[in-house]
């Protein structure tokens, strides 16, 4: 059988269908692209490379730098200093947040303690408060309180709840049929918690260690209030003191190791096991264990925790309100940082998501290799700290786009990479929940291509995408490093203007400008908690 | 042999009653389905016997030693009794040797042994061994399943509906499995289960369940053909209903005189007989019913009759003598009909 080249087979076929049997008011012959999702990749593909940028930066910074500066820069008491800290830090704080996460979990979903469900609100709450905030009441309660076993106190406090969250549902989401059966094999109840519930938990606790170990390298007001160096207080530090380009570069470079470090070692943790329950249908609800006599003592945990974690934060801002009186409601500066802070989180949540929109489409409706190299760019961006970012683009500004140097566009991309994951898993689920059939059913009814993806996708996508745009408005109301680093002169948002005060020690001044983002950042509290429940089907 | 018996068992849940007074006893060695709707209570019956659940009333003892006296219970992990869930329920984190081997003690000399010889029993290839449960199909899970529980050598087996996820002709080739393997383990086993040709074939004993009460109890055949009421007979197969004046041995119905288990009642009463006890042949003058529906289901064929006092059941049928819609037949009936 010969073939024939196939704009040839189809140039005959559409030449007899056409001319000879058919009236021409049916639909011409139409070659199928080999590529249906091209402009989608084009456009996810700059995305990524524009993600890739401040990792760019780092890399070209080394060069440049040249391997003697860079090995005078690196390999020095200052920065062994900062290592060995950051080290300690994630060493003392990730096993404290686990242990405690865990405990309250298993507390919250799988026993009898009263108010289960109450305790559960306030295990997820502290998230609503900044973790500079967290640490700006700790000060104010114990002006002593700095160095490691500070830091370690208070970075728990103010991230366990990312921890609280994937454990607890994981913990409703476990068929309560392998625990009967392990039972049924002579396990005590103990023994099933550490043979059977535990190692199940393992990837919700990974992940949401991997969550919190990123969020300690990242956070530069926490450590700034209670005096703690870490890379990012001491870039910050370099930068601010000096503008001493190479010495912050370098030390960058260092913290992006780490980050890269961290991430790997979740990718070896996690390993290449399956822990989905097997087999079908849905898993009856796990049963609640009874606490009987140990009740009371059990209580002490949450009720300790959030006496710690919301207690003393909204205690202290009480009563820097009550002493700053209504002098320190000032509609003005107030004012004029709510707006702004509006209009950066809005700018930025639609910018975010604007440009995440190709990702997420790929991600559901083309999978495949491509797909995933690009959409590990779109990731591993919102996994680096806002001082690398903010960094890499203030390079780049500088010395290429000098008309974008400190400018609202640059915070508003700056802000665009550091939150680009939220927009993407946000987007992707909901575009996950228009199956693509829909499309080819409204095809089917006679509509073109777009007008199909506009009646269905779209618009059972839309609900989504503005939930996930909330996520990154929310985000960026209380983003401070990258803000401080890239923001024109005069920009204030509620989060500068907290620093700003805090710096001045004027505490009392401070307060509003905290319980504003701790305001704000509710929704995001009550959208997490949802969520959470949403993603174990309760 | 083990012995278990279930002395007034009761369980609330809120202001349902899940369980009313359940008395059973079931005897060594044997095979006893527990079947019934969903929400009769029989995974709860299940449940209190494995000591998930305890009871709020009456005992539960196992050869002579108490389970459950009221809430009072012995923990499940104490019981040594086999539980294999629906689904099979295997540890997804665990290898299939590590799932079966859950319940033998670490340190033990035969460990490997052992979990190679039930692997064997259950008549799956040693390969599978080195493999996670989510490389298996739900067959072969079940076997998994099913040798992890038998690992203890427990006294006791609970099935808790385990063929419910499987393929019609996977199911019943994995039913005739496992009731070998218990049988030749000597284990004494209970199965839930709301499929009555599964409760029928697999069990020694029936025990029906319904509001959480126990409607009757005995070997398959006698449930099948002597239920005690109207609702039990349906729930075990189709039933044909119909009112009757008993004599001496026979019944008078719309089907003409037949033959009937009356005993000494005498009078009014309702009849069952069972579908396949009835026989059609085409009837040369108007006949005894006419066909109203002929269902053609390959191996199993049915049709629908009406009698002339418009009572309607279903017949089966030979796939080879299918009548037409309308067509007269004539009935005849064998053995004897049972009387409420």
């Amino acid at each position: 059988m010969t073939v024939r080249p196939r704009r040839a087979l189809c140039a005959a076929a559409g030449h007899s269908l056409m001319t000879s049997l058919l009236p021409s008011a049916k639909p011409t012959l139409r070659r199928a692209g080999r590529w249906p999702h091209a402009p989608a990749f084009a456009l996810a593909g700059i995305v990524a490379l524009v993600a890739l940028l401040p990792l760019g930066f780092v890399a070209w910074v080394t060069i440049q730098t040249g391997w003697q500066t860079v090995q005078a820069l690196v390999f020095r008491g200052r920065v062994g200093d900062l290592l060995v800290n950051t080290l300690l830090l994630e060493i003392a704080t990730i096993p404290i947040a686990i242990a405690l996460a865990v405990a309250l979990a298993w507390l919250t979903e799988r026993s009898d303690l009263p108010w289960g469900r109450f305790w559960a609100w306030l295990a997820v709450a502290p998230l609503a408060v900044p973790a500079f905030v967290h640490s700006y009441a700790w000060v104010t309660v114990a002006p002593g309180l700095h160095g490691l076993w500070a830091a370690t106190l208070v970075s728990v406090l103010a991230y366990f709840p990312f921890l609280y969250l994937p454990v607890a549902a994981q913990l409703r989401r476990l068929d309560p049929a392998m625990e009967d059966v392990a039972a049924s094999l002579g396990l005590s109840p103990f023994q099933v918690f550490l043979r059977v519930v535990l190692p199940q938990l393992r990837i919700a606790i990974l992940g949401g260690a991997l969550l919190v170990g990123l969020h300690l390298l990242a956070e530069y007001g926490l450590y700034v209030m209670i005096q703690f160096d870490t890379f990012t207080t001491a870039i910050v530090d370099q930068f601010q003191s000096s503008f001493q380009g190479a010495a912050a570069n370098m030390l960058a470079g260092v913290l992006v190791v780490c980050c890269l470090a961290l991430l790997g070692l979740d990718l070896l943790l996690r390993g290449g096991g399956r822990y989905a329950r097997v087999g079908a249908g849905a898993a009856r609800l796990a049963p609640r264990h009874r606490l009987g006599l140990a009740t009371l003592p059990c209580l002490v945990l949450p009720v300790a925790t959030a006496t710690l974690a919301l207690g003393i934060p909204l205690l202290t801002l009480g009563r820097w309100l009550a002493i700053g009186g209504a002098g320190i409601w000032q509609a003005g500066p107030i004012g004029d940082a709510i707006g702004q802070t509006v209009m950066f989180a809005l700018g930025g949540a639609a910018l975010t998501t604007v440009i995440a929109i190709p990702m997420a489409w790929l991600s559901v409706r083309s999978p495949g290799r491509l797909q995933r190299l690009l959409e590990a760019c779109h990731y591993y961006v919102g996994a680096l700290p806002g001082v690398v970012v903010a960094l890499a683009l203030v390079t780049v500004t500088v010395r290429v786009a000098h008309p974008l140097y400190q400018t609202v566009f640059t915070v508003l991309l700056a802000y665009a990479l550091l939150f680009l994951p939220r927009a993407l898993i946000g987007l992707r689920a909901s575009i996950a929940q228009a199956p693509v059939e829909l499309e080819r059913a409204a095809m089917a009814l006679g509509r073109p291509p777009l007008s199909a993806i506009w009646a269905t996708t779209i618009r059972l996508a839309a609900p989504g995408a503005a939930a996930s745009m909330a996520m990154v408005a929310l985000g960026i109301s209380n983003e401070l490093t990258a803000t401080l680093l890239l923001a024109p002169n005069g920009t204030r948002t509620l989060a500068t203007e907290f620093w700003a005060a805090t710096a001045e020690i004027d505490y009392t001044g401070a307060a509003p400008y905290a319980v504003m983002m701790v305001v704000a950042s509710l929704p995001l509290v009550f959208m997490l908690h949802a969520q959470s429940k949403r993603a174990a089907g309760r | 042999m083990t012995e278990l018996v279930l002395r007034g068992v009761g369980k609330r849940y809120g202001a349902v009653t899940a369980l009313a007074g359940i008395d059973l006893t079931i005897s060594g060695g044997a095979r006893t389905a527990v079947i019934g709707q969903s929400g009769s209570g029989k995974t709860t019956l299940l449940r209190i016997i494995g000591g998930f659940e305890a009871p709020d009333a009456g005992r539960v003892t196992l050869d002579g030693e108490v389970l459950a006296d009221g809430p009072a219970i012995v923990p499940a992990h104490r019981r040594g009794i086999g539980f294999v869930p629906q689904d099979g329920a295997l540890f997804p984190h665990l290898t299939i040797a590590e799932n079966i081997g859950f319940g033998i003690e670490r340190g033990a000399a035969d460990r490997e042994a052992r979990i190679v010889g039930l692997i064997d029993m259950v008549e799956l290839d040693r390969r599978v061994l080195a493999r996670r449960p989510h490389e298996l199909s739900g067959g072969q899970q079940q076997r998994v399943a099913l040798a992890r529980a038998l690992a203890r050598r427990p006294r006791l087996m609970l099935l808790d509906e385990p063929f419910s996820a499987l393929d019609t002709g996977l199911r019943e080739a994995m039913r005739k499995a496992v009731a070998t393997i218990l049988s030749q383990a000597g284990i004494t086993t209970i199965l839930v289960t709301h499929d009555q040709a599964e409760a029928l074939s697999f069990a020694d004993q029936v025990a029906v369940l319904r509001n959480g009460e126990l409607a009757q109890v005995g070997p398959p055949t006698q449930l099948y053909h002597h239920p005690r009421d109207p609702a039990t007979a349906a729930f075990l197969g189709d039933a044909i209903i119909l009112q009757a004046e008993l004599g001496d041995g026979v019944a008078s119905c719309a089907l003409g005189r037949i033959a009937a288990h009356t005993g000494t009642r005498r009078g009014q009463a309702q009849i069952m007989l069972r579908p396949e006890q009835l026989r059609l042949t085409p009837a040369q003058g108007p006949g005894d019913a006419r066909v109203t529906e002929v269902e053609f289901g390959g191996a199993s064929c049915r049709v629908t009759v009406a009698l002339p006092d418009a009572t309607t059941f279903p017949v089966g049928v030979s796939s080879l003598d299918l009548p037409l819609i309308g067509a007269p037949v004539d009935i005849a009936v064998q053995g004897a009909a049972h009387v409420f």
